[in-house]
């Protein structure tokens, strides 16, 4: 069974390891670092930050290498409604870095009906393969035939990487193939890079509500899976002269079509049309709106910055605006260029949810709201004043 | 109808404090909680036992005090709980944490709905749901934020997406993961707390659960923390104070300067 133990000879009582652990379980006794068991959930993330190695984590004995014939990169081609998503050019772009570390092709794999022809946008944006399952029957997405056939692909082509976005349709689609694969599957990826020495896939993602920081390795699984945020990776520009690829057609029987769920209809709720994880600018409004008619206020800052409205949960959670224009913890994570904060007291929760924004802006009466920590620009003063001075200025300049 | 409600004990964020020399989060003494989103699991499910009858089960994977969790739920409805607690099943990611709670699934024997949370605020994977229906083979909608129909073998629910929603529906048994939204979580009644004081829980270990010990705990996991790091710490920029004129005209001129708009 696998387990854990500090080496008491060798600790030195430095405690970077107590800093590290996320569950609080390791504490100094002395000169000696112990691990409460109880707490511990031999997550590993003390092992390498200890400098003299006294932390043993045993792994147990674990399958040697499945599948290392496995090559090449893939990425999702999300589509929805026949158009290809703006996140699997961010994915295109960085299989493209990972393809060239590991000297291998870069494929995306298109699901769909009717969508062959957008097969030729896919190789423009640096696709050098692209294995199609083009059917009536998969419009819409479903659960079951889309994780069936993304799951036969894997198995019968053995690609060492793929790539899908972490959106609503990525997180329900790919923890059920990678499960049916079955191999491993990292969360919500903000950084992917090619170890030099091992040539495995170093998946950076933020846990414990972005307070943490995680590098997760799959060693002995292949595919190594990972969804990735949207808006992080660089896209890959699209080259009108780049010549087609191959295209591999993948059959699709009635069984590969056989589903227990049925989309009945698809809603659209975002009012302003912009949606807010799509968003380049966010006019963010929260408790010291005072009321949802101010919002209408945001709005116009918005609109004259061709942006979107988002919203903190206080204002959320006192009907002001629906749930969908929440950001933080509970709700979406953005990152926009400018993210406007206004009437926003920077709680941990709602600053998760944002913070890596390129520019945050905050307005605010309160000198010592911890929103001011973390803006970029800070504007101290009644923000029923200062939001509507904003917008006709900027309306004046923008000429929007 | 036989109700599972999948919860998970997690540290309380609400309590996180960073430590300003260090600047890395302080975890110690953090009190453990009820995954929030899955109070709006157990909520729904004592709700749909409440209009249509049944039983329902709450069940986590964890240390011995996660039992606790459990008790929560009962405190506000939920009829019984399991816990799944055995050092073999630590060092889990979410294929093996799926794993282990899908074999005790198949333990208990007849069920109609699964209910997870959207997300556990901790791992923050959101892949524990879909993991568990792929392993049972049974349909699968995430993030739901209102169940619109149920009957004995059909739900209709509408599940987020970016821009709105999706009406989905699916044959049961079946399994759904739940986002914040979907109900007002009950607080507990005297009465409940009495009850989940007095509830006896039983405690599974592998051999009880019947899980392939090659499949669960570290040893099952393909993926592992390699490293952790707090990210870098955002600092404050430039700061306007004064009249309101001379903030917004200070502003939108650093704005200009800084090419803010520019195309
Ligand atoms: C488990 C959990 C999850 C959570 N998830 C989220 C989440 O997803 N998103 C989220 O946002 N929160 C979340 N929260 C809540 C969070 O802790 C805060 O309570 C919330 O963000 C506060 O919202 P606020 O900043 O709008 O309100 P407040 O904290 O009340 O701040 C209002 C601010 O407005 C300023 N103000 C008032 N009047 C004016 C004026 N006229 N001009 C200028 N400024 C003014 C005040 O100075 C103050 O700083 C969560 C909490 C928990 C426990
Ligand atoms: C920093 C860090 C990063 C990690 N990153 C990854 C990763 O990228 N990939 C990976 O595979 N693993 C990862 N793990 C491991 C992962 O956290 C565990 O497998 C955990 O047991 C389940 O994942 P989760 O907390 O993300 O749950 P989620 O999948 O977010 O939970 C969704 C729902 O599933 C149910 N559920 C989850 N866990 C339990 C449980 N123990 N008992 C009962 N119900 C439960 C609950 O209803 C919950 O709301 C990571 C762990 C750490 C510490």
């Amino acid at each position: 069974m696998a387990s854990i133990q500090v080496i008491g000879d060798k600790c030195i009582g430095c405690k970077k390891c107590v800093k590290v652990c996320p569950f609080g379980a390791i504490e100094m006794q002395g000169k000696l670092a112990v691990i409460d068991l109880s707490k511990c959930t031999l997550c590993g993330a003390c092992v390498e930050p200890c400098p003299v190695e006294a932390i043993v984590l045993d792994r147990g004995d674990r399958p040697a290498g499945a599948a290392d014939d496995s090559r090449g990169v893939w990425v999702f081609a999300e589509q929805r409604g026949g158009e290809i998503q703006s996140v699997v050019f961010e994915l295109l772009g960085a299989g493209r870095r990972l393809a060239a570390a590991r000297g291998c092709e870069l494929a995306a794999v298109l699901i769909g009906s009717g969508v062959e022809e957008r097969a030729g946008l896919l190789f423009r944006r640096g696709a050098d393969k692209v294995y199609l399952a083009d059917h009536p029957g998969l419009r819409d997405y479903r659960d079951e035939p889309y994780a069936r056939l993304l799951t036969r692909m894997i198995r019968e082509y053995k690609p060492e990487i793929v790539l899908t976005g972490a959106t609503s349709i990525g997180r329900s689609l790919v923890p059920r193939a990678a499960v049916q694969v079955p191999t491993g599957l990292t969360a919500d990826c903000t950084g992917l890079e090619i170890d030099p020495s091992s040539g495995l896939l170093l998946q950076t993602r933020p846990a414990f509500g972005g307070n943490i920081m995680a590098t997760i390795k799959c060693e002995h699984h292949r595919p190594q899976m990972a969804t990735v945020r949207h808006k992080v990776m660089e896209e890959a520009p699209e080259d009108p002269n780049r010549p087609a690829g191959e295209l591999v057609r993948v059959s699709v029987t009635e069984a590969d079509l056989a589903s227990r769920t049925n989309v009945l209809e698809t809603v659209k709720e975002i009012e302003e049309t912009v949606n807010i994880v799509e968003a380049d600018v966010i006019v963010a409004g929260g408790r010291g709106l005072k009321g949802p008619e101010h919002f209408a206020m945001l709005g116009e800052l918005a609109k004259a910055l061709g942006g979107a409205v988002g919203a903190s949960r206080a204002a959320v959670d006192a009907g002001w605006v629906p749930y969908s224009h929440q950001v933080g913890q509970t709700g979406k994570t953005v990152k926009p260029k400018i993210y406007f904060a206004c009437g926003i007291s920077g709680a941990i929760q709602h600053l998760v949810g944002m913070s890596s924004s390129d520019i945050i802006v905050a307005v605010n009466k309160n000198p010592d709201a911890p929103i001011f920590n973390v803006a970029t620009y800070g504007l101290v003063g009644d923000l029923f004043e200062i939001v509507p001075e904003l917008t006709r200025r900027f309306k004046e300049t923008l000429r929007r | 109808m036989n109700l599972i409600v999948c919860v998970k004990q997690v540290p309380d964020t609400t309590d996180v404090k960073i430590d300003p020399a260090t600047n890395t989060l302080v975890r110690q003494g953090v009190a453990a909680v009820l995954n929030p989103f899955d109070a709006y699991a157990v909520e729904e499910a004592v709700r749909i036992k409440e209009k249509h009858g049944g039983k329902v089960t709450a069940l986590t994977m964890g240390p011995p005090q996660a039992v606790q969790v459990l008790r929560d739920a009962i405190a506000v409805g939920a009829d019984e709980g399991i816990l799944l607690s055995d050092r073999a099943f630590a060092g889990a990611d979410t294929l093996a944490t799926s794993n282990t709670l899908a074999q005790a699934i198949r333990k208990i024997g007849a069920f109609d709905l699964i209910l997870c949370g959207k997300q556990a605020v901790d791992g923050d994977t959101a892949q524990v749901g879909p993991g568990i229906a792929a392993l049972l083979d049974i349909p699968q909608i995430i993030f739901v934020r209102a169940i619109r129909e149920l009957s004995a073998d059909k739900i209709i629910a509408e599940r987020m997406t970016e821009d709105g929603f999706d009406v989905v529906e699916s044959t049961l048994p079946c399994l759904i993961s739940v986002v914040k939204g979907i109900n007002e979580p009950r607080l507990p009644s005297l009465r409940g707390v009495m009850t989940s004081k007095k509830a006896v829980i039983p405690t599974w270990t592998v051999q009880e659960t019947g899980a392939d010990p090659e499949r669960i705990g570290l040893k099952g996991s393909p993926t592992y923390v390699h490293k952790i790091f707090t990210p870098p710490a955002r600092t404050g920029g430039r700061k306007f104070e004064g009249e309101t004129a001379q903030v917004v005209e200070a502003f939108v001129k650093a704005a200009a300067e800084d090419k803010l708009f520019a195309p």
